[in-house]
């Protein structure tokens, strides 16, 4: 190629892009192409329908289609607008902070001590951990179904105490339209408005009672999850390690807050952006236990967009609902993958 | 001897926990088992006074075409969905290409997403080609939305499987199709069971694109019947419960019978931790 350029020195400056890139063709070998046509429909899919989908989606979100009939005259940022000030909306975010905040922390207190009973040669511990997992093998629709029966007021839990000798319970679960929250004119509040948090004396700021049925539920189902991926992680760290400090006389407890615990830390971090990215988009569990619950008490946004959307028919604030929800679960996950990536790509 | 304390503390907090897992399944089964006269809310824990099966019967009439449905949907997106993994995952390790790990980063971004958000183009797409309430629209759906997923897996499989191996068949003349059906392909069985599992489980599960993608009651899989059922009020309870224990039934066996697979799956789904 270069030799024959060569040769035609006036040539030789006009030829040598296209030169250059038939020699590159030439480096791929047949195989190196259909490598990559290979992967292609499958990156055409993805790139479609999910790329090209969530872009649709942002466009539907800026428009005014709130009918059947799809309209997509742009109007700003006004279906944003609107939404953050929907009260709904704004009882939704109370909701979604709250679950993904207790229910996170239940699920890796509970899979952290499951996982470091289970890692002290228990016998039996093979059946005791496929107890404790097989809730994730089952559908959110069967959880909420069965956790909603389990947790009607009077029935279920609210009996065993009966059952058990002792008066029933009364607990209303997740019927319970309680929000706890700071009264405006308490000494609480006066404290707040002093630090200039006054807005917090609100029930905007609250904790929705019966929100806590649903993280029982929730909790169930995926603890399991987290007990499996902190017992791979305290199988990880070499014997000698905890052999030496025990030889060195410290306590099995202090192992693990000492040792164990500090090397958990990435398991930790993907236990909380796995468990804390679903539980900003629940959604089957919600619908089939409690739907909005008393004062939208259990409602989510994935219920709000759903409703909003295919029942409704408000297009535009429904797709403004899930581009909300697209941009709260990027930032928790665009830096944990890139974050895994590298460390993978350094091992 | 404080050593033996110590142990029996473990294991009654281990079974502790075991009983309070399983209560739920406790419920479902005896709620199952209990004839039309005896169960009543206020019965709830008590055990049945005999096997009846009322109430299954009647949850099965009402979901047996639903489970049809569901078997009918995930059987050909599973199947669909572990070749593409497979695929792409052989081509990711063994050849990679100038920006093939920025490529799985875009591909794999799209198992984190809010479905919601691609919800409303999707339902217009899959009606302007026609598949909108079809179970082939459910099946192009879970094929597509599983890509990154599946990909993932059959990548960290085929990473453990030595590249000089397919290096020395490549020196040889095998062609990149050859290497694969004759070396890699007969090694990924268990990464196939692996992925084929979490599929399954996944699809057979899923909710929110079987109610979005189908309307039609007669087309819906079983987690959406089984939802309308518990959601109407003229359906009994125990019903309600037979009908949940039928659809956690089939996702149940596949982890009582493959359960290592399964947590392989799940493990790979959580990233390297």
């Amino acid at each position: 190629m270069t030799a024959s350029g060569a040769a035609n020195g006036v040539d030789e400056r006009r030829r040598l892009p296209r030169s250059r890139l038939r020699h590159l063709l030439r480096t791929i070998t047949g195989d190196q192409a259909a490598a990559v046509v290979l992967i292609v429909p499958s990156v055409l899919a993805v790139g479609v329908f999910v790329y090209g989908f969530i872009g649709w989606s942002a466009l539907v979100s800026v428009s005014k289609w709130n009918t059947v009939r799809p309209d997509y005259t742009y109007v700003g940022l006004d279906n944003f607008r609107t939404l953050f000030d929907n009260f709904r909306f704004q009882i939704d975010i109370r909701n979604t902070i709250f679950f993904t905040a207790v229910f996170v922390g239940a699920c890796l207190v509970i899979g952290f001590g499951l996982a470091a009973l289970l890692d002290r040669q228990i016998k039996g511990e093979g059946i005791f951990r496929s107890i404790y997992l097989f809730p994730m093998a089952v559908s959110f629709i069967v959880t909420g179904v069965v956790w909603r029966w389990l947790l009607a007021p009077r029935a279920g839990v609210n009996l065993l105490t009966e059952k058990a000798g002792f008066s029933p319970i009364h607990y209303g679960w997740y019927t319970d339209p309680t929000i706890h929250y700071v009264h405006a004119g308490s000494r609480f509040a006066d404290v707040l408005h002093w630090a200039g948090l006054g807005f917090l004396a609100d029930p905007n700021y609250g904790i929705p009672m019966a929100m806590i049925s649903v993280v029982i539920a929730a909790t169930w189902q995926m603890s399991g999850f987290v007990m499996v991926m902190y017992l791979a992680g305290l199988r990880a760290i070499p014997e000698e390690l905890r052999e030496a400090a025990r030889v060195d006389g410290a306590s099995e407890v202090q192992i693990l807050r000492r040792i164990s615990l500090p090397l958990l830390r990435p398991v930790t971090l993907s236990a909380m952006i796995i468990l804390g990215h679903q539980s900003l988009k629940i959604f089957d569990l919600v619908i089939s236990m409690t739907r909005r619950g008393p004062g939208f008490a259990t409602d989510v946004p994935a219920l709000f967009m759903y409703e909003t959307t295919f029942q409704a028919n408000n297009f535009s604030r429904g797709a403004a609902i899930s581009i909300v929800m697209l941009v709260a679960v990027s930032i928790l996950v665009v830096p944990y993958l890139a974050w895994s990536l590298r460390r993978e790509a350094r091992l | 001897m404080t050593i033996r304390w110590s142990r029996l503390a473990i294991y009654t907090v281990l079974v502790f926990f075991a009983v309070l897992y399983l209560l739920p399944v406790y419920i479902l089964l005896v709620t199952g088992l209990k004839s039309f006269t005896e169960v009543g809310l206020t019965q709830m824990w008590d055990l049945p006074s005999g096997l009846h099966f009322d109430s299954f019967t009647k949850a099965y009439k009402a979901l047996d075409s639903n489970l049809a449905n569901s078997f009918r949907m995930v059987i050909p997106a599973t199947i669909i969905s572990c070749l593409l993994g497979s695929i792409n995952g052989y081509v990711l390790t063994k050849w990679r290409f100038p920006g093939s790990d920025i490529l799985f980063f875009f591909l794999l971004f799209g198992m984190f997403i809010p479905y919601q958000s691609v919800l409303i183009p999707l339902v217009k797409t899959l009606q302007a080609l026609h598949l909108y309430g079809s179970l082939w629209g459910l099946v192009v759906t879970h094929v597509v939305y599983g890509i990154p997923i599946t990909t993932l897996i059959f990548r960290n499989y085929y990473a453990n499987i030595p590249t000089e191996l397919v290096e020395s068949a490549r020196i040889d003349g095998a062609s990149i199709f050859r290497i694969y059906t004759r070396i890699l392909f007969p090694l990924s069985l268990s990464g196939f069971v692996v992925v084929a599992i979490w599929q399954f489980t996944s699809i057979w599960n899923d909710f929110l694109f079987a109610a979005t993608v189908t309307s039609n009651p007669n087309i819906q899989p079983v987690t959406v019947a089984l939802n309308n059922l518990a959601g109407s009020y003229i359906v009994e309870w125990n019903v309600q419960m037979a009908g949940a224990l039928i659809t956690a039934l089939p996702t149940l066996l596949v982890y009582v019978l493959l359960g290592r697979y399964f947590v392989r799956g799940l493990m790979a789904g959580a990233m390297r931790g």
